[in-house]
């Protein structure tokens, strides 16, 4: 079983892409966490279903309303149009926007928990010790919230490797820039080309399979150290 | 008691034997079809439908998904692929019932933007290259995807527009990815955008077949549709004349005789 030239193309195209797409999320991801763990508003319901939305729905529902919304008559697309940066299907970050909305659950929620678990208390505490909430976030609540923070930049990093239906929908299929390896297995099985599939399709099952491992052997270790995150 | 349950046994029985004898006359069969051929296949499967009794469950999408179903147990009886390769291919894995593969169908291909400002007439609008992406179905799993490059060699556009390709993942795909607007332009089957003989949407220019080299779709009766009369029966109208009424007003042609056509490669 070797990889031909396109299918490491395609392998180095969705590691980029899920590196990006983890590094976004934990940016994105974390003001949003924190206001879900904290917040009493009425709004936590509804932005909680929204964030969570991609757990239930077809990847290809979500895909499809992407492609709308990011096209020449959509909002997105006319939002991006009017920066100059025109439409964003068929393009690297394209993908990348899309990713962000299907990860999304996979990076918010842990972190949620993570944050949730730590309680009152020690943020009470740092008030009292006059901490600013800048202060009281980057020497309390990181290094707290530290264990949920790891498993949500694993999984959301996992996750987007996997993804296959919002590519299909947005992607376009071009070769280095939105051919990401679940298209090319798709390529490969419609082509009868099962040697070829299976090489890589193995090599998705087995990344999974360890990066799922190693997260799990983590959590262990946390929980027994009394760190569990998220009850 | 004792009576009791011989009244339900008896009562079930006859149940039975009427659920039998109703599969007798009226079968379910099950059929895959490729999705450019979505549109008439559901007006020739409700015409059969009406005249025959039987009820037809129809699958549609890419043909290699298909052809990896067949191969595992899919419960298909008749296949309907976008091309000739993959029901050559199943008939020689034995999968097919013999002397059964014939074209049901040629393609047309048609150059189509839904954008006002986009009037497609012939390939002058792809030549200028004032568009911002051109899709197309991917040329190595679909055949209407293959036409479209031979298009472009032909008009030797092959490598000046490949900057601008988008490819879908069958012909359905591509279809959206033009009808979006997302691109400008996009190589489609005709019969996806043509509703009682007129373009429903935008502009297009049709592509004469001696652009590429036709698109040949074939059929065939899988071995599960062996003893099956409903699907020996759809196969019969879909060659009769009333079905290729129904096939050449969604501007496909249909082959002159009946016989196989050998695969160009």
């Amino acid at each position: 079983m070797t990889f031909s030239e396109a299918d490491m193309d395609a392998i180095y195209l969705t590691l980029r892409l899920a590196t990006t797409v983890t590094l976004l999320l934990l940016l994105i991801g974390t003001p949003i966490a924190w206001w879900l763990a904290r917040t009493k508003s009425w709004w936590k319901g509804p932005v909680g279903a929204i964030v969570a939305l991609p757990l239930v729905l077809p990847p290809t529902v979500l895909g499809f309303y992407l492609l709308l919304a990011m096209g020449p008559n959509g909002v997105i697309g006319q939002f991006t149009q009017s920066l100059g940066l025109g439409t964003l299907p068929f393009t690297f970050w394209g993908l990348v926007i899309g990713s962000i909305f299907y990860s999304m659950p996979f990076v918010v929620q842990p972190i949620q928990n993570a944050i949730e678990a730590i309680g009152e208390r020690p943020l009470e505490a740092a008030a009292t010790l006059r901490a600013g909430p800048w202060d009281t976030f980057f020497t309390v609540v990181l290094p707290l919230a530290k264990p949920g923070f790891i498993t949500a930049a694993i999984l959301g990093f996992a996750h987007t490797v996997g993804e296959f239906g919002v590519v299909l929908m947005i992607g376009g299929n071009i070769p280095g820039e939105t051919r990401v390896v679940s298209v090319q297995i798709y390529d490969h099985v419609e082509a009868l080309e099962y040697a070829q599939a299976h090489a890589l399709a193995v090599g998705m099952v087995v990344f999974s399979f360890i990066v799922l491992l190693g997260l799990y052997g983590f959590q262990r270790k946390q929980a027994s150290l009394g760190m569990k995150y998220g009850g | 008691m004792k009576s009791k349950l011989m009244h339900l046994l008896q009562a079930s029985c006859l149940l039975l034997l009427t659920f039998v004898s109703n599969l007798a006359v009226a079968e379910v069969i099950h059929v895959a079809a490729a999705s450019n051929f979505t549109a008439p296949m559901k007006q020739i499967v409700k015409e059969f439908e009406q005249i025959s009794g039987h009820k037809v469950r129809l699958a549609f999408g890419a043909s290699g998904k298909f052809f990896a179903q067949i191969q595992h147990g899919a419960p298909f009886q008749v296949l309907l692929s976008a091309d000739q390769a993959k029901p050559l291919a199943l008939e020689q894995a034995g999968y097919t019932v013999a002397q059964s593969r014939f074209t049901y169908a040629i393609g047309a291909l048609a150059l189509w933007s839904v954008k006002p400002n986009f009037k497609v007439e012939d390939a002058s609008v792809l030549s200028q290259g004032a568009f911002n992406k051109l899709a197309l179905a991917n040329p190595k799993l679909a055949p209407y995807g293959l036409a479209a490059v031979e298009v472009l060699e032909k008009l030797s556009l092959k490598e000046t527009t490949r900057s601008k390709w988008v490819q879908g993942e069958n012909i359905a795909q591509t279809y959206q990815f033009t009808g979006t607007g997302n691109a400008d332009l996009g190589f489609v089957s005709l019969s996806q955008i043509l509703v009682n003989g007129q373009i429903k949407q935008g502009s297009a220019w049709i592509i004469p077949d001696n652009f590429h080299r036709p698109i040949r779709q074939d059929a065939v009766l899988l071995k599960r549709g062996e003893n099956s009369e409903a699907a020996q029966a759809l196969i019969r109208f879909i060659k009769s004349e009333q079905a290729k009424k129904i096939i050449k007003a969604y501007g496909y042609q249909t082959p002159a005789q009946e016989r196989q056509t050998e695969i160009k490669s």
